[in-house]
């Protein structure tokens, strides 16, 4: 077996070095009831081509999004990674390092960490940010839980226009809490009737921008009216591209702001890992889950990172930790400041700007459309249309022809039949215009 | 001849500093060529941003050299022995990176009809297999993102179990070795937490255990091997104790890398446990994650388990994502951690049944050898055998002056990785050494000859001003943490204009 070094040789002089016979005498307090039991139903080891062989059997039962036009979003996208991220996040020293608990020799880590907070903080135009969480619903769902901490207050607010993974994630994490959370339905257009809807009990609102529909919204007055009662605002962002192109959660009055990362240098991998991004303001941040690389000095006054202000994580509190997240997504948080160090400020515009303007176009081709209509009307890379028919077997229909159409609304709300005709379609910078040619041409031909 | 250089860049060769890629901007400059925009009306409706973002502008060749030259300041198991107890650092191979990064696995979308997506979901269907076969398990939720998520999905469900049956439980009972997730995981299901203390040799004290129990228990966290390398010989027992009194067992499977392919946990009574596949089943660390902790659980605790999962209908298979019942919920966003499972299936294939076997048996051989080469220098916190990982105290440090910190350090300036250090937090001054299975005798010998060599140094006492100042050949000396905490710089902020810094 290749990756084991031991050789028979090897082996009969280390269990004569420890002095004993058999190597079972080593595991002699396991019950003996229960040691090797054999698993019958599972095969013996096999060499590197006939493992590859088997995977290229999965490969080849699914459609690529590499080989088909692709307008699915809903809080994943296929956005273009650029080479130099994958090969950079291959280097041995940052694949296969640890978490940094040895700062002399993890400095790589540390400092890209800080790098990625600095860049979290920027795109979202908050204060700080920490060094990732496992992906941007467990993300806001902590973030939940902090505004309860923060304010020691009772209920919390959710949109119902929240990506449902990120609200069902939330109702997860809170359900054995003594917090209470009033979830709004999820009505397109409008505010919902949020701001009427905080009082004093009031923890946070929690609103999603662009929100699941596609829908950008200015949360400056919803921002105030938190303020006004003491209660903490939280903007999820599900596509963290826009954060290149439009007004920041912070620049609107954001107290706490979590985004899913994927778009920026992560693959779709059908669903993960993806890397959450948690950013706050500064009086927050000992209230933060999750690490934080922070700036220090070492013996010789050279400048250096290390994790820090650790009193707040469960290795230190234990039981009174602000979180009990250990591992985070490290190498997708470096896949992330990779990919946003190529883009800079130019890029990371440029690369928004393409994005909007392709769904734009997308969205004006499709409108033309008999029976059309769009249900968005600000929007950034993905919109919500009614199709005036169920929009669940027309994306099945859209598969058949090799084009992945978009999600039915009916998938992300099962329970929602005035949502069946809604179908919602994002297009990023890889969507051509000859893709959106081919999607309109294969709705006329479904309808026809 | 001894020459000192002090180098005019400041670099000493192969090492050098690097700026923050913030401090390298040049307004212009950037790493991608993007397609142009198309010509369509601006929907934004007023809501751009105004001003900058605030990035720097780099191009390609400056962003390669610059993760280059960080990367070289880490530390990886590619380089080295990385004996971190608890950690399981072992060989990542690369086959499972090429695997994961396959047109059709790598980048299928998690929202594309299912018609799409057969193959990922047989991948996942049949991880699930391996998973439950090697555990003894009755069905495993595959979404945690991590062990501590793990634990967080089996407690949830222990407590969803005890209401469905009308009676919630107030109690679970944590051994003091427990990692701190056990604990903080605990809280968050709305628990209180009632430490376990260990016996003489390092195990549940059984009488303590039995004390403990009543009908407001409502389960036990334990990790079996333990925290301090050691199999709970009681573990039958201990899950026919707490069964007996209505409560259900977690067992924390961090350490399941010492068991695998030899033990069942089903077979231990255990009713819920995650494996941690970026420690048992080899996906890289990457600094910190990503993660992936699957839960396994017994048939007592199977209608809790939460969704999504996948399963086999008439010949295809269909990704469940909602079902009425007393299950946990979702736990985070689409399908569960899907690339760290590709990783996790071609380890365990390449392993098979016999090679999963042995590497139980090679990391507690590697463990044991190390321990019996170290014991009259650094003797073993508690008698016999040890599993994966040897649990030491710093006695054999007494009165040197040198602590564990300082001998961990050390070797850092020997070209090691240091082991775990104080914890678990039972043992005085902890040094918990994990070796692994991909490690060669070779190896082992010579990180045996550097720490018996520390541990003489120290005792000769002539270098104490050395480890106290240990390590001196990395790129950074110790670092003040203190300084860190107290004035948290958590980001990069453009230097103040002259003018203001001049006040």
């Amino acid at each position: 077996m290749r990756y084991l070094p031991q050789t028979p040789d090897d082996r009969a002089a280390m269990l004569s070095a420890i002095g004993v016979g058999s190597i079972d005498e080593l595991f002699r307090d396991v019950p003996a009831a229960v040691l090797n039991a054999p698993i019958d139903s599972l095969p013996d080891h096999q060499g590197e081509m006939a493992v590859e062989r088997h995977f290229q059997g999965f490969a080849r039962e699914n459609l690529s999004p590499a080989s088909a036009p692709c307008f699915i979003g809903a809080g994943a996208y296929h956005h273009h990674v650029p080479a130099t991220v994958d090969h950079l996040i291959q280097r041995s020293e940052f694949l296969t390092s640890y978490t940094p608990y040895q700062p002399e020799i993890s400095q790589g880590t540390l400092q890209y960490l800080f790098e990625f907070q600095t860049q979290v903080a920027l795109l979202t135009g908050m204060d700080v940010a920490n060094a990732s969480m496992y992906d941007g619903a467990t993300a806001t769902s902590e973030a939940v839980l902090m505004a309860h901490r923060i304010t020691k207050r009772k209920k919390s607010l959710i949109s119902g226009r929240l990506h449902p993974h990120y609200r069902e994630t939330t109702e997860t994490l809170l359900r054995f809490t003594p917090y209470d959370l009033e979830i709004r339905d999820p009505v397109i257009g409008g505010q919902g009737g949020l701001a009427e809807a905080i009082d004093k009990d009031t923890a946070c609102v929690v609103v999603q921008n662009p929100d699941v529909f596609g829908e950008f919204k200015d949360l400056t007055g919803l921002a105030e009216a938190c303020h006004a009662q003491g209660a903490l605002l939280i903007v999820a962002v599900t596509e963290v591209v826009s954060l290149g192109l439009v007004t920041p959660p912070g620049a609107m009055g954001a107290d706490i702001v979590t985004a899913e990362g994927q778009s920026l240098g992560v693959p779709l991998s059908f669903g993960g890992p993806h890397v959450g991004l948690f950013a706050c303001r500064q009086k927050y941040v000992r209230q933060m889950p999750g690490r934080l690389a922070g700036e220090t000095l070492d013996a010789d006054g050279k400048r250096g990172y290390v994790l820090t202000l650790n009193a707040r994580e469960q290795h230190i509190r234990r039981e009174k930790a602000t979180s009990n997240i250990c591992t985070n997504a490290g190498l997708c948080a470096l896949a992330f400041c990779i990919h946003v160090t190529l883009l800079g400020e130019a890029g990371m515009t440029g690369l928004a700007e393409v994005n909007h303007r392709t769904a734009s176009l997308l969205a004006e081709r499709l409108t033309a459309l008999p029976e059309v209509k769009l249900l968005t009307e600000r929007f950034f890379n993905e919109f919500a249309l009614d199709i005036g028919r169920p929009a669940a077997p027309v994306v099945e229909a859209l598969a058949a022809l090799g084009i992945l159409g978009g999600v039915p609304a009916s998938r992300l709300f099962p329970g929602e039949p005035s949502l069946d005709n809604v179908l919602i379609l994002a297009a990023t910078e890889t969507v051509s215009e000859a893709d959106i040619d081919r999607l309109v041409g294969a709705l006329q031909e479904i309808s026809a | 001849m001894n020459i000192e250089r002090t180098t005019i860049s400041g670099a000493r060769g192969l090492d050098r500093d690097e700026p923050l890629s913030f401090e390298q901007d040049a307004p212009g400059r950037t790493g991608v060529d993007l397609p142009a925009a198309p010509d369509a009306p601006d929907r934004l409706g007023g809501l751009r941003r105004q001003g900058g973002i605030g990035l720097p502008g780099l191009a390609e060749p400056q962003v390669v050299r610059h993760f280059v030259r960080l990367s070289r300041m880490n530390y990886a198991i590619d380089y080295g022995l990385y004996p971190l107890g608890s950690c399981t650092m072992k060989h990542n191979p690369r086959l499972n990176e090429r695997l994961a990064r396959l047109p059709g696995i790598g980048d299928v979308h998690p929202m594309q009809p299912q018609s799409t997506t057969q193959g990922v979901l047989r991948l996942m269907s049949e991880l699930a297999h391996w998973l439950t076969e090697l555990t003894g398990m009755a069905t495993v939720a595959m979404t945690p993102g991590a062990g501590a998520q793990g634990e967080m999905c089996g407690m949830m469900a222990i407590r969803a179990a005890h209401e469905a049956r009308g009676e919630p439980r107030k109690r679970v009972l944590v051994p003091e070795s427990a990692h701190g997730t056990n604990p903080a995981t605990a809280a968050i299901c709305g628990y209180e937490v009632d430490s376990i203390p260990a016996t003489a040799d390092g195990r549940v004290d059984m009488a303590a255990f039995e004390a403990k129990l009543g009908p407001d228990v409502a389960g036990l966290m334990l990790t079996n091997p333990n925290t301090c390398g050691l199999f709970e010989r009681d573990i039958i027992r201990i899950a026919e104790l707490i069964h007996g009194v209505g409560g259900y067992f977690y067992c924390d499977g961090a350490n399941f890398n010492a068991i695998v392919g030899k033990v069942r946990p089903g077979d231990l009574g255990i009713d819920a446990m995650h494996i941690n596949l970026h420690k048992t089943f080899s996906t890289p660390h990457g600094g910190g994650g990503p993660g992936s902790g699957p839960v396994v659980f017994s048939e007592a605790l199977a209608p809790y388990a939460p969704l999504p999962k996948v399963v086999q209908r008439d010949g295809r298979y269909e990704l469940i994502e909602q079902e009425d019942g007393p299950r946990v919920g979702r736990m985070k966003g689409f399908h569960g951690q899907f690339g760290m499972f590709v990783r996790a299936l071609a380890y365990m294939q390449s392993h098979g049944r016999d090679g999963l076997k042995q590497v139980a048996e090679d990391a507690v051989l590697n463990a044991n050898y190390v321990m019996e080469k170290l014991k009259d220098l650094l003797p073993p916190a508690y008698p016999g055998p040890c599993m994966h990982e040897v649990l030491v105290s710093d006695r054999g440090l007494d009165g040197t002056g040198v602590e564990t910190m300082d001998l961990a350090k050390a070797l850092i300036d020997e070209g090691y990785h240091p082991m775990t250090v104080y914890f678990p937090l039972i043992v005085h001054g902890a040094m918990l050494i994990e070796p692994t299975e991909t490690e060669t005798r070779e190896t082992l010998d010579s990180f045996i000859r550097v720490m018996r060599g520390l541990v003489e140094q120290a005792r000769a006492g002539d270098e104490a001003a050395y480890f106290k100042a240990a390590p001196v050949m990395t790129p950074r000396r110790r670092l003040d943490e203190t300084l860190a905490a107290r004035k948290p710089v958590l980001r990069w902020v453009p230097e103040a204009p002259v003018a203001e810094a001049a006040e």
